[in-house]
């Protein structure tokens, strides 16, 4: 169990942020990401996307936006836990114990979920029968890559992830790739190897198609493909792979007994306070009259929450407003030297 | 200013007018038309916009899409070829009487 004074639920922008307005007034936070990696939307999403609307900065990227934060919190030394969910909440005298999926369990007076738009899982088949197999045959994911050696593997999707794998695969693994139309969005060298691995017939490359329906009888047997005008064709197959992207879901977050606006929640302007005592939603997932979903927002908010946090963290301290450039508690915490 | 008209997959049919230069995605969310997610908000990263133009003149006479919007319609639910993201569809007086169809769903 892991005592804090704040959880941060989102390595994003807005989550970062907050976690800097937390060590300045001297409250410790632990952080906690689905992702493998810092950043959220501006990571995963466009790293290499200028924004043009951060404040005295003309232009930068998500990744550079996204390495600088990481820079000015550092001082502070918070831990991450990354590829990690926050699963369960529960309140128990005035602390919330918060688990996450990989068993990590905290103890704090706050949350404060800086989620975006949710956290990212695989888009998945539309086809229901595609479930039953979720996670054994059907995958979106790969772990392990022997288990497809001298296998039918039919691959979906025109990113780079399809695109690799079904070069990858095709060196022990009958490949077939299978996108919906005739251009690829992935790197223009992979998209080159993939004509060359089908002109030679190392993979069979079908366009134009997308997935109708898996079939088995108890194992997977082969995928039925068709095309928008309505001819199907069925492919052996002992593994489906699918490939297209990510998408945002809210998640364990709509558990929480929190209130909801479709997928935003709704918090107070003075301290970004959910319905929840203790529990700040700040970023694109919170919600309140003239909500702008700009980074800019986010980090208001942050250093707003964060002020609403040191009440619950240090009930008996009362809050003081310093500036960095004056005040020398903040420079010790910050480790700076005159 | 433009009529717009969106079909959820179920057949109800909602109208909106919608102002020039909002998109139609933003036409839907503002007059809460069910059926169009636009989960990041029109930057064109998620693919929850994501509506058929069922009417082949009406498809043709629609701007081009820009680079990326296929890339973001393969990641789409149910992508056909007369796919289009509505967060980049803006509206103007050109678009007075079009009408989008929606998926199934957005995912």
């Amino acid at each position: 169990m892991i005592k804090t004074d704040v959880v941060i639920i989102g390595a994003g922008p807005t989550g970062l942020f907050c976690a800097h307005q937390l060590g300045i007034i001297g409250l410790k936070c632990e952080i906690v990401d689905n992702l493998d990696k810092i950043g959220g939307q501006c990571i995963e999403l466009y790293p290499d996307k200028p924004i043009y609307d951060i404040p005295a900065v003309p232009k930068c990227t998500g990744e550079e936006l996204t390495n600088n934060l990481i820079e000015q919190i550092k001082p502070f030394n918070f831990n991450f836990h990354l590829s990690d969910r926050v699963q369960e909440l529960k309140n128990e005298n005035n602390k919330w114990l918060v688990k996450t999926l990989n068993g990590k369990e905290f103890e704090t007076p706050n949350i404060v979920i800086a989620g975006g738009v949710g956290s990212f899982e695989p888009r998945k088949f539309p086809t229901k029968s595609a479930e039953k197999y979720d996670g054994k045959s059907v995958l979106y994911s790969i772990k392990d890559k022997t288990i497809f050696k001298d296998k039918s593997v039919v691959i979906f999707g025109g990113g780079d992830s399809a695109l690799d794998w079904a070069i990858e695969l095709s060196n022990s693994s009958k490949v077939t790739l299978v996108h919906r139309r005739d251009e690829f969005r992935g790197a223009p060298a992979s998209v080159q190897k993939i004509k060359e691995l089908s002109d030679n017939k190392t993979i069979d490359l079908i366009t134009k198609y997308s997935i109708k329906d898996v079939k088995g009888n108890g194992s997977l047997e082969s995928v039925e493909i068709k095309s928008e005008s309505g001819e199907s064709k069925v492919i052996k197959a002992d593994y489906v792979l699918g490939f297209f992207g990510l998408i945002m879901q809210l998640g364990p977050i709509v558990e929480w007994g929190l209130n909801l606006d479709k997928k935003t929640i709704p918090v107070n302007t003075e301290n970004f306070e959910t319905n929840k005592k203790g529990i700040f939603a700040i970023g694109d997932i919170c919600t309140y009259p003239g909500k702008l979903k700009l980074i800019l927002s986010g980090f208001h908010e942050g250093a707003l929450a964060a002020r609403g946090c040191f009440k619950y963290a240090r009930p008996d301290e009362k809050y003081r407003f310093e500036f960095t450039t004056a005040s020398s508690t903040i420079k010790d915490r910050l480790g700076v030297k005159e | 200013m433009a009529k717009i008209k969106y079909i959820e997959f179920n057949g109800t049919e909602h109208e909106a007018e919608v102002a020039n230069g909002l998109s139609v995605m933003e036409g839907a969310i503002q007059n809460d038309i069910p059926g169009i997610d636009a989960d990041c908000g029109g930057g064109m990263s998620c693919a929850t916009c994501h509506v058929y133009i069922n009417d082949d003149e009406w498809f043709k006479k629609l701007p081009e899409k820009e680079m990326g919007e296929d890339d973001m319609l393969d990641q789409a639910f149910e992508p056909k070829s007369n796919s289009r993201l509505s967060c980049q569809l803006i509206v103007s007086e050109d678009l007075e009487g079009l009408t989008v169809h929606m998926p199934e769903k957005q995912v």
